[in-house]
């Protein structure tokens, strides 16, 4: 416990520390973009802001994305996880996953989108939009070119399923010991203080249609997220969701104790073709995870497809290799969390890099991830049962920070967009950048650690967080749901 | 009469099945079963966790025969069950007491 402590605290301030310092390089940046600003307020017309417009196209391939998201979830890691356990305690990770997905929709639409994404202060969205209030098919949200929006439905609903993927990657780290009960109530007080709070921090902001000069940046940048504000960069989710996920795992899997004969009992997998159909589905479903955060049928949308293609099949080699020259086999399994791995680790970078830095990310990330869930899960002595924190957290944590130097334009990537000049700035810090990448690191490190951890003990005080030593025995399907997932 | 019990490689099953029925046995009983010998287990990795699998799968088929025809089943087990390599099995010979068969109530050499 003290070990786990110390690591994560070390981790934390490290990345904390390093951003703070590379903020003060940051700070020149700012202004200079803001500086750049000024010729372009001489130019500045006096017309009104046309309303934005609303293409069928990107309208439609929000909800198809936000379908491919639901596929990650339900059946996809829900897949993905139940192959990995034992076969006493399939049914009890597959609905885990799928209920805590329900639970989370339901709240999204009654407090989530509101508090995540309406104006409240730089932690916390307000509470202007609960049970969607106001909100309806007539409403735009903002996308990331001026002038055009998609319908806020859409933005809704694709955020949803971000919210419930999150929560629901979180149950493999204690899988085949947690209580059904503890789960959902957990889900529900991690999902209010941690995931929303985050997510407005990284995400929330007014849009780019009220930026026409340099005040008008600043009022708009000061509305906005604190990650936002500090300019941390996160296309689909790397910090919101992988990081955030994987330290609360992590945390889990401590809180709860280790699985009765950890480390002494034969604990493999059940059903290998189960996880690796999971993670095909992972992989086709993050597609829409991925290019879909772009938020428009647009080039960007295109450059995070690809490079959710390549990076992934990089990380499968990586880890592949890593696999063979370690332990001298090439393993199904690693074939499947390489992919995770890739796609954890390129989700921040996606629609900011070219396909060059892609490549490099995916081969980080397969070695990370190889590293993870070995020498870094001994070093950790936590039972995180399918290793949330080795694959989603190591992997999410390599991507934020890779972001920050593969986006510079200079290395292909898409550098900073100017939405005073109208184009790219043509200031771009790698370090400075990656400062700031790993104060969004940090900060969620640190955020979602400590909320977890309180979550967790009050469920523990509660209604308890682990079923019974009987009950761990028999296996979670037949004591948590009364059924089995084979019959012989 | 005896009943013999032998464990073979599972691959072998189909011609230990056939050199049986060529040489006159009427039945015979099939069961997958597990267990060690000489033979080396392996060793599985699912990331950080290794396990080392001792149980082999093999085959154990029981037949019941009359005791004049037991050299020339054995031998025909043991031919056809045979790779020369380690782990192809055993063989074992039990007293048999008494057969029924249920269908028509006939007994011992009638009933084999």
């Amino acid at each position: 416990m003290k070990k786990l402590i110390s690591i994560l605290s070390m981790l934390a301030l490290f990345v904390v520390f390093a951003g703070g310092a590379g903020a003060q390089d940051k700070a020149p940046e700012k202004a200079a973009a803001e500086a750049k600003a000024e010729p372009a307020k001489a130019e500045e017309k006096k017309t009104e802001a046309p309303k934005p417009k609303v293409d069928k196209g990107d309208t439609t391939w929000m909800m198809v994305a936000t379908a491919l998201v639901i596929l990650m979830t339900i059946p996809g890691l829900a897949l993905f996880y139940g192959g990995m356990v034992r076969a006493k305690n399939t049914l009890s990770v597959l609905m885990q996953v799928f209920v805590t997905f329900c639970v989370i929709a339901v709240l999204w639409v009654i407090y989530g989108y509101s508090m995540a994404f309406s104006g409240g202060n730089a932690f916390f969205g307000g509470f202007s939009k609960l049970f969607l209030s106001g909100v309806t098919g007539e409403s735009l949200a903002a996308t990331f070119s001026k002038g055009v929006a998609i319908p806020e439905l859409a933005f809704v609903a694709f955020q949803l399923t971000f919210a419930a993927i999150t929560c629901g990657l979180i149950v493999g780290a204690f899988a085949e010991r947690a209580k059904f009960s503890a789960v959902l109530v957990f889900a529900v007080l991690w999902f209010t203080f941690s995931y929303l709070p985050i997510a407005h921090m990284v995400w929330y902001w007014d849009g780019p249609d009220a930026i026409t000069d340099a005040k008008s940046l600043e009022t708009v940048t000061a509305a906005a997220g604190w990650l936002w504000q500090k300019g941390a960069l996160d296309f689909a989710g790397g910090t919101v969701v992988h990081i955030n996920a994987g330290v609360a795992g992590l945390v889990g899997a401590w809180v709860i104790g280790k699985r009765i004969g950890y480390g002494k009992e034969a604990m493999p997998p059940h059903n290998l073709p189960l996880t690796m159909m999971g993670a095909c589905m992972l992989w086709v479903g993050w597609f829409g995870f991925n290019a879909g955060s772009n938020l428009e049928a647009t080039g960007t949308a295109t450059i995070a497809f690809l490079n959710t293609i390549v990076a992934t099949a990089a990380a499968v080699l990586a880890w592949l290799l890593a696999e063979t020259v370690a332990r001298g086999k090439a393993s199904a399994l690693g074939a499947a969390s390489g992919a995770v791995a890739g796609l954890v680790a390129i989700t921040p970078a996606c629609g900011f890099v070219g396909v060059g830095g892609g490549l490099v990310i995916g081969l980080v990330a397969g070695v990370a991830g190889f590293w993870g869930v070995t020498a870094l899960k001994r070093m950790l002595g936590a039972d995180d049962s399918l290793d949330v924190f080795g694959v989603h957290g190591v992997c999410g944590i390599v991507g934020a920070l890779f972001t920050g130097v593969f986006a510079a334009p200079s290395l292909g990537g898409s550098g900073i967009f100017d939405y005073v000049a109208n184009g790219v700035s043509p200031e771009y810090s790698i370090g400075g950048q990656v400062m700031t990448q790993a104060i969004a690191v940090g900060t969620t490190i640190i955020w979602s650690a400590v909320v977890a951890l309180i979550a967790f003990k009050i469920v523990d005080l509660s209604i308890g967080l682990r079923v019974t030593e009987e009950e761990e025995r028999e296996g979670l399907d037949v004591a948590s749901h009364g059924e089995a997932a084979y019959r012989m | 009469m005896k009943l013999v019990t032998a464990i073979i490689k599972p691959f072998k099953l189909d011609e230990v099945r056939e050199a049986l029925s060529a040489i006159g046995v009427q039945g015979i009983t099939v069961t997958e079963v597990k267990g060690f010998g000489r033979q080396k287990g392996h060793t599985e990795l699912y990331r950080g966790a290794e396990y080392v699998v001792d149980f082999l799968p093999k085959v154990k088929i029981e037949a019941a025969v009359k005791t004049e025809m037991l050299d020339q089943v054995l031998e025909a087990i043991e031919k056809a069950a045979n790779t020369g390599k380690i782990g192809d099995g055993k063989i074992f010979v039990f007293e048999l007491e008494k057969v029924v068969r249920i269908r028509t109530g006939e007994t011992d050499a009638a009933a084999l």
